[in-house]
């Protein structure tokens, strides 16, 4: 019982580390820029399956490098000729055009690559178990939270102590005056965007190293980053961290007693924050509400 | 302001003759009553929302949630409750706008961005829930083993089961009771308060509206003519599935009322007949058929943002 309380309450941490990721990305442009991002799961597919493409030619290090790069250039790309024409407007639109670049995506990477699942071939030292006792625990799974503790850290430590992390953290309390100070502002978008689709790229080459690839996988991933976003406030990155991690954990310890409501339990989580604390947990009061 | 103006008489009379003769002239331009049926309660789905998105201005994204309680409402009772076809309508409606009103609560006084964010998520909520619960819902396969019943009106018995026909004026019929409501509420003072919040909510709060209220009204409302469009949803199939829940169906209801144009009564109704004939046409012809519908939304965003309909007007302040 202990073990099974401690392998889920493990599984937890590490799927709560890919919602942190995937969610971390989504609040970035969110905050920023007002875009809910409906297409982010369809940039962490893409980047687990051009990582698939790469691993033969650059291996798994290259790729893991390399993909989220490309997913990243690929996501600027789509930002500076289509999301950028609708800054300023309501936030339908742009909730509408990632929603159907969304099913653009999941199709074409269903054509491009097959409906049926496709690993990220790993290198075999990642795939053993640390010790016979905690079988579970492969030193992939602890890369994984590694690597995600490694970017999450680098992230806070741009937007507290660089110039172009101040300045994003400034736009998001206030655009307009951001701009009058001389900053060009659709430059600090398109970097920022680029930014949280790089973070969406390399959770899905992680994913992909666990879990395998298929076309479906970003939406399912999708609806728990938007409650790590909410339970954890909108605005606040530090937030997103918490709210993921609390999610991931929540389901891990419910599929030990509740298995077929371990998803649930996240909407529980929700609306139980939303009664008692509408702003989110960390939240800051009239931030894009 | 045309946009809360009245549709002209001459349209008007249009529109119905177009819905009256659907079946007489659907079968000679291709289509089936079937089809014609399907538009009328994806229409009416895309219409209920657009009272909320379009009248209210409050951006919900998961109204699919409560299209599909409608749905799954009509089909339970049906199948273990009691075989009656307006008993289980009236269930799913209940089913559906109860909850909806619910949340509406909730969350009446949050806005734009984080209004969506927790609509979608908490749509979601549904979509699990049927998905899971295998021994109620039929879990993935969906909810079978139920079918829509003859009506019976006094001594007689109307054949909506057999009859496609009759069963596409009975759908008709509703959608007229519901588009009648609609229209009567948008034209009471209530509606033109609606109006009023989405063009100003500052200076609607300061005239002493009491805005949250009227959100939250404006929002079960919309979940109730929702659900109720979700129960013949389940009546036009026999069968309802974890996808009339789904997000997805969320954005595809909000397109149709882009599409056809938001800021006026009957544009989700062009919308949604656009979008479905559409969808139907295409997916019949290749497997792709996602990446149309997403370039759709594409170029509606980009090129229709004011939708048909508003483009039919002409220029008006955006």
């Amino acid at each position: 019982m202990l073990q099974l309380l401690l392998f889920n309450v493990t599984n937890g941490l590490i799927i709560g580390a890919f919602y942190v990721l995937m969610a971390l990305g989504l609040s970035l442009i969110l905050n920023l820029s007002g875009v809910i991002n409906f297409a982010h799961g369809g940039f962490l597919v893409l980047g687990g399956y051009l990582a698939y493409t790469l691993t033969p030619f650059l291996g798994f290090w290259g790729a893991l490098i390399v993909a989220p790069l490309l997913t990243a250039a690929i996501g600027m790309a789509i930002e500076q000729t289509l999301i950028r024409r609708l800054y300023g407007r309501d936030p339908l639109y742009s909730l509408l055009l990632t929603f159907g670049l969304a099913y653009i995506f999941e199709d074409v990477t269903r054509y491009v690559w097959g409906a049926q699942g496709l690993p990220v071939t790993i290198p075999a030292f990642l795939g053993r178990p640390v010790s016979p006792a905690f079988f579970f625990i492969t030193y992939y799974r602890l890369f994984m939270v590694a690597v995600a503790a490694a970017v999450v850290l680098f992230l806070f430590l741009l937007l507290r102590h660089s110039r172009v992390g101040v300045r994003i953290r400034a736009g998001t309390l206030d655009l307009e005056t951001v701009s009058t100070l001389g900053v060009n502002v659709g430059r600090l978008r398109a970097f920022n965007f680029a930014l949280g689709i790089f973070l969406a790229g390399l959770s899905g080459v992680l994913a992909g190293g666990q879990l395998g690839l298929d076309p479906t996988m970003g939406a399912g991933l999708l609806m728990p980053s938007f409650i790590a976003i909410i339970i954890g406030g909108v605005g606040s990155l530090p937030g997103t961290l918490v709210g993921g991690l609390l999610i991931g954990v929540a389901s891990g310890v419910t599929a030990v007693f509740f298995p077929s409501a371990s998803e649930a339990v996240m909407y529980v989580l929700m609306a139980l924050v939303l009664l008692a604390r509408p702003r989110g947990l960390m939240g800051e009061e009239g931030l894009l509400t | 302001m045309r946009e809360s103006g009245r549709t002209h008489p001459a349209v008007l009379v249009a529109i119905w003759m177009v819905l009256l003769l659907a079946p007489a002239w659907l079968g000679l331009v291709g289509g089936y009553t079937a089809l014609g049926a399907r538009v009328l309660v994806l229409g009416l789905a895309a219409m209920s929302l657009n009272f909320l998105l379009g009248f209210t201005g409050v951006l919900s994204f998961g109204h699919a949630a409560w299209f599909g309680l409608g749905a799954y409402g009509t089909g339970l009772t049906l199948k273990f409750v009691a075989a009656s076809t307006p008993l289980a309508l009236l269930a799913g409606t209940l089913l559906g706008g109860v909850l909806g009103a619910a949340l509406g609560a909730l969350i009446a006084h949050r806005r734009g961005i984080y209004f969506a964010m927790v609509t979608i998520a908490f749509g979601q909520v549904f979509y699990y829930i049927a998905y899971r619960w295998n021994a109620l819902t039929g879990g993935d396969d969906g909810l079978r083993g139920f079918s829509r019943q003859n009506l019976a009106i006094g001594p007689w018995s109307v054949d909506i089961v057999a009859n496609g026909v009759a069963f596409y004026y009975f759908v008709l019929i509703c959608f007229a009771a519901i588009v009648a409501i609609m229209a009567l509420l948008l034209r009471s003072p209530f509606g033109h308060t609606l109006v009023a919040i989405r063009e100003n909510e500052r200076r609607a709060r300061f005239l002493g509206i009491p805005v949250e209220f009227h959100i939250w009204a404006a929002f079960a409302l919309s979940c109730v003519f929702i659900s109720f469009a979700g129960g013949l949803y389940a009546l036009l199939n026999n069968f309802a599935d974890p996808n009339n829940l789904h997000y997805s169906l969320s954005g595809d209801l909000v397109i149709m009322a882009v599409l056809g144009g938001m800021r006026s009564f009957w544009g989700p109704l062009l919308g949604a007949a656009v979008f479905v004939v559409l969808q139907d046409y295409v997916s019949s012809l290749t497997t792709n058929w996602m990446s149309f519908v997403g370039l759709l939304f594409v170029l509606v965003v980009l090129f229709f943002p004011r939708g048909l309909l508003g483009v039919l007007r002409g220029k008006s302040p955006a």
